[in-house]
């Protein structure tokens, strides 16, 4: 049987999301692995939040900003990517990788983006195999 | 006249200084003297693990268990002084989180022996002799506790109805709690943290506190920092933004950034994570504003790149009971 990964995915509501939304209405493909969050801006995810998903069950989290320039609260992306890049280097200092943790930045309009970076993803974490517990 | 409840301390992985701490109660120790029969501490005190056995379970009604949990003996003694007394406080940063020592489990077992017992520049050990639960020799079978794959807190191994942070914890805090046991009042809810505040270092902090713009991190060794400036806003890690405040900002006073010793503020599960959260909120985001995506990142690891020992910096204290500690990382 294959390993199917659970992906917790935080999606800023200005952007990823609505991507999400367009990604569903124009019919794309994308695997069904992630479980949608949606938050209020890509700043709002709070670390902690990342490793209760991954202490709750997920081998992997996905948090998706908007584009530099366009959060909606000026700098609420700018804040993510620096904690993200942070975050990742404790991880890896744990002997976590850090496909298993991506950040990136998908707009409103981005259907097609969105279910690319879903896929990679998913197979990212897939390869990866389930991250386990102490 | 009744007999005096018994107190009494034991340490685990331990350092020693748990116990200084207790000691710098100075003359206030009289009165815990007064106040209780200080029977077993095998820091100061000479009486034997078979004294503690042979007494009656809930004996001793406090003990102020320090140190972690490295070693088999560590842990036989956990459920020992966890029988025997009717109140059992975890005292310090590794009886209640692990500490330094917990560090360990960023690496496997066989590793830290590879380091400890062989690798270290001031090790002598030219047979490369590895300690072992049983050695063999002429006269029978030494042996020696083993050593656990993982460092653990108390409250992982035992039930714990207190714990104290700080490492150590500060002889004014220590005071406050030997206070609340002696006056008879009802003691806090079970679990709960004594001798320590809810919210943060930071809030007994003399320092001024601006709108914080870190434009780089720097470290204790290459600057003399502002003596009435916030640490953290001079870009050094001042962990005291994500500590329980308690101990009086004492590192902030003496120009030194706190390292995070009194634990997590209340309600935060995870230190390291915390700190995490707070330097994204507090980093300069003006010189990012202009970069490409990808430029943003390597931006953001050239300024945490002056962070050498991030597990170490974050975690220092809390490893133990964080919750990058339940995930398994490298396959061991
Ligand atoms: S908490 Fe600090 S002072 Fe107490 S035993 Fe541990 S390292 Fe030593
Ligand atoms: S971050 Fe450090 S220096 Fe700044 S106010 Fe808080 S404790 Fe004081
Ligand atoms: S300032 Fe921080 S490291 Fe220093 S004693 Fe207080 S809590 Fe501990
Ligand atoms: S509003 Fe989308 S990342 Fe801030």
């Amino acid at each position: 049987m294959t390993f199917e990964p659970k992906i917790v995915g935080f999606l800023c509501n200005w952007c990823s999301y609505a991507g999400a939304d367009k990604a569903g209405a124009s019919q794309m493909q994308y695997p069904p692995n992630v479980n949608v969050i949606r938050v209020m801006c890509s700043g709002r995810v709070d670390p902690q939040l990342v490793l209760k998903s991954f202490k709750a069950g997920a081998d992997g989290v996905l948090i998706l900003a908007c584009h530099p320039k366009d959060c909606h609260y000026k700098e609420g992306n700018y804040r993510a990517a620096s904690r993200n890049r942070v975050l990742l280097q404790l991880l890896q200092q744990f002997g976590i990788p850090e496909e298993r943790c991506r950040f990136d930045y998908v707009s409103a309009g981005e259907g097609e983006r969105f279910s690319k970076v879903i896929g990679e993803t998913v197979e990212a974490v897939r390869a990866l195999g389930p991250l386990e517990l102490q | 006249m009744g007999a005096k409840p018994k107190l009494s301390m034991y340490w685990a992985a331990s350092c020693g200084g748990c116990e200084i701490a207790l000691v710098n109660l100075n003359e206030k120790i009289l009165a815990v003297d007064a106040a209780f029969d200080f029977m077993f501490c095998p820091c100061l005190l000479d009486t034997k693990k078979k004294d503690i056995e042979a007494l009656p379970d809930g004996d001793i009604a406090i003990t102020l268990f320090n140190g972690s949990l490295r070693t088999e003996e560590n842990r036989e003694m956990a459920h020992l002084m966890r029988k025997k007394s009717k109140i059992l406080i975890a005292f310090g940063s590794c009886s209640s989180a692990g500490c330094v020592t917990a560090l360990g489990n960023l690496s496997p077992k066989g590793e830290n022996f590879k380091t400890i017992y062989l690798d270290s520049p001031s090790v002598d050990n030219p047979k490369g002799i590895i300690p072992t639960p049983h050695t063999t020799v002429p006269e029978g079978v030494l042996e020696l506790p083993a050593y656990l794959d993982r460092v653990k807190s108390l409250a992982q191994e035992v039930d714990v109805d207190y714990f104290i942070p700080g490492c150590p914890p500060e002889p004014h805090q220590i005071w406050s709690v030997i206070q609340a046991v002696t006056s008879g009042k009802p003691l806090p809810p079970k679990g709960s943290v004594l001798g320590g505040g809810t919210s943060s270092v930071c809030e007994e902090c003399s320092r001024t506190r601006g709108d914080k713009k870190i434009k780089e991190l720097r470290r204790t060794f290459d600057f003399k920092p502002e003596p009435d400036l916030c640490l953290l806003e001079q870009g050094l890690i001042c962990m005291g933004i994500a500590t329980r405040n308690g101990c009086g900002a004492l590192c902030p006073k003496v120009n030194m950034p706190c390292t995070g010793c009194y634990g997590p503020p209340e309600g935060v599960e995870d230190q390291g994570a915390k700190m995490i959260g707070a330097l994204g909120s507090i980093v300069d985001v003006e010189g990012l504003k202009e970069l490409k995506e990808e430029e943003i990142n390597t931006k953001v690891d050239e300024w945490i790149r002056s962070i050498p020992d991030l597990a170490g910096t974050f975690y220092k204290y809390t490893l133990a009971e964080s919750l990058l500690n339940q995930l398994k990382g490298r396959k061991k």
